[in-house]
């Protein structure tokens, strides 16, 4: 990860365009939204991320505008955002349910989600109203074809 | 003004002059959360100088606040992200909110979208000046002329632009340097860092060389903004208390 970073950035500086990684990597046992965001599910309880996809296209995280924790989230709906370059990203909940804890460390170290993105850089835990929800979204080996067609483009 | 070309996606041109800054960016942030289409927003100057801070601004690193204060200067966070400017009537506007899938060449993603951007804008300046994107502002030769700021929801995003056609040098001093600044600006203090377009081309011409742009990409139409629209801006002004608390912070 720190060489593939640094190449990133020489070529930022010596204006040389790149193309995104090939294969961004992808964790087995999670689930994962079309808009990029992964999630662990663990009985009731699940824990939401964005993905290392995600991570990579949107460039070093500057700033994470996290939900109040109580606050409701919907699948496929907006709940926080995060900033990078200069714009702030939509972070688009895979499941519906009630926000029980954020990671308040994101305040403090927002690069967390670039460096970490599947485990220190976890976003909110959710507790889950329908456990139907989560046969919407893609396993690991679906949602890494899902990437490289995307990035065909 | 319609000239629809078969085969290019519609966007909806609102053309606005000294139209309020906030009220600029309550509409545009309405039209990407509430609207399916495609739009371009051009506002002719601001009716008064405001200072706009993207959606991380901490007035206390940003601004000199005591002045800022003293002469009522007000000081807005906008709902995209990037950083702080201060605008007036020299600045002009220019904002797109497209469909991810009426550019579909382009992934919604930052650094592709500013890119996009760039590519639309070189066609403005071409023969004009030696207009590039360093980093992530519009430059001629080494000086920055435009800010761009973004907003990139589930399937639209937004894309735009404050253009310095001119600015009063006092208003600068307004402005700390920031903390989180291009590699290219070196350092420089405002006035060392930026330039007024206005040395290049006149404030309609621009706007229109702009439009022609536009053209290549899509089918262009003429609309009135929105008014009266059921929807909760996320811009907002700063209040005098939450200026006089972010003074103290610095001390």
């Amino acid at each position: 990860m720190a060489s593939r970073l640094w190449a990133s950035k020489a070529a930022s500086y010596l204006k040389i365009s790149t193309f995104n990684r090939g294969f961004a990597s992808v964790v087995k046992d999670l689930k994962y939204a079309e808009s990029h965001e992964w999630v662990k599910v663990d009985g009731k309880s699940c824990t939401i991320g964005i993905t290392d996809h995600a991570q990579d296209h949107l460039g070093d995280v500057v700033y994470v505008e996290l939900p109040e924790v109580g606050a409701a989230v919907t699948q496929g709906s907006s709940f926080g955002a995060v900033e990078s370059v200069k714009a702030t990203s939509d972070i688009n909940s895979p499941v519906s349910g009630k926000v029980v804890e954020v990671n308040e460390e994101l305040t403090g170290e927002p690069g967390l989600v670039n460096g970490s993105p599947y485990e220190n850089g976890w976003i909110i835990k959710v507790e889950i109203s329908d456990a139907n929800e989560v046969n919407n979204l893609m396993d690991s080996e679906q949602y890494s074809k899902f990437c490289e067609e995307e990035d065909k483009h | 003004m319609a000239t629809r070309k078969v085969g290019l996606p519609l966007m909806n041109v609102i053309s606005m002059k000294g139209v309020p800054i906030l009220q600029q960016l309550e509409i545009e942030e309405c039209l990407l959360r509430t609207s399916s289409d495609n739009w371009c927003i051009i506002n002719d100057g601001t009716n008064k100088p405001n200072i706009v801070m993207g959606i991380s601004g901490k007035p206390s690193e940003l601004v000199e606040i005591k002045p800022v204060i003293e002469d009522k200067i007000p000081v807005i966070r906008r709902f995209t992200g990037g950083g702080t400017v201060i605008v007036d009537d020299g600045t002009i506007f220019v904002s797109f909110i497209c469909n991810k899938d009426s550019v579909p060449d382009v992934q919604p993603y930052p650094r592709p979208i500013m890119s996009w951007s760039s590519l639309l804008y070189s066609k403005v300046f071409h023969g004009i000046a030696d207009f590039k994107l360093r980093e992530n502002d519009y430059v001629f030769g080494v000086r920055k002329f435009g800010g761009n700021a973004q907003s990139i929801t589930k399937n639209r995003w937004i894309h735009h632009t404050s253009f310095l056609w001119d600015y009063k040098t006092r208003n600068m001093s307004y402005l700390k340097v920031p903390k989180r600044a291009p590699d290219y600006r070196l350092a420089r203090d405002h006035l060392d860092f930026i330039c007024p377009m206005k040395d290049y081309l006149s404030r309609s011409d621009f706007i229109d060389k702009t439009i022609e742009a536009a053209r290549s990409h899509f089918s262009l139409a003429s609309s009135d903004p929105p008014s009266n629209f059921e929807f909760t801006p996320t811009s907002k002004l700063l209040t005098k208390q939450e200026l006089e608390a972010a003074l103290i912070k610095t001390h």
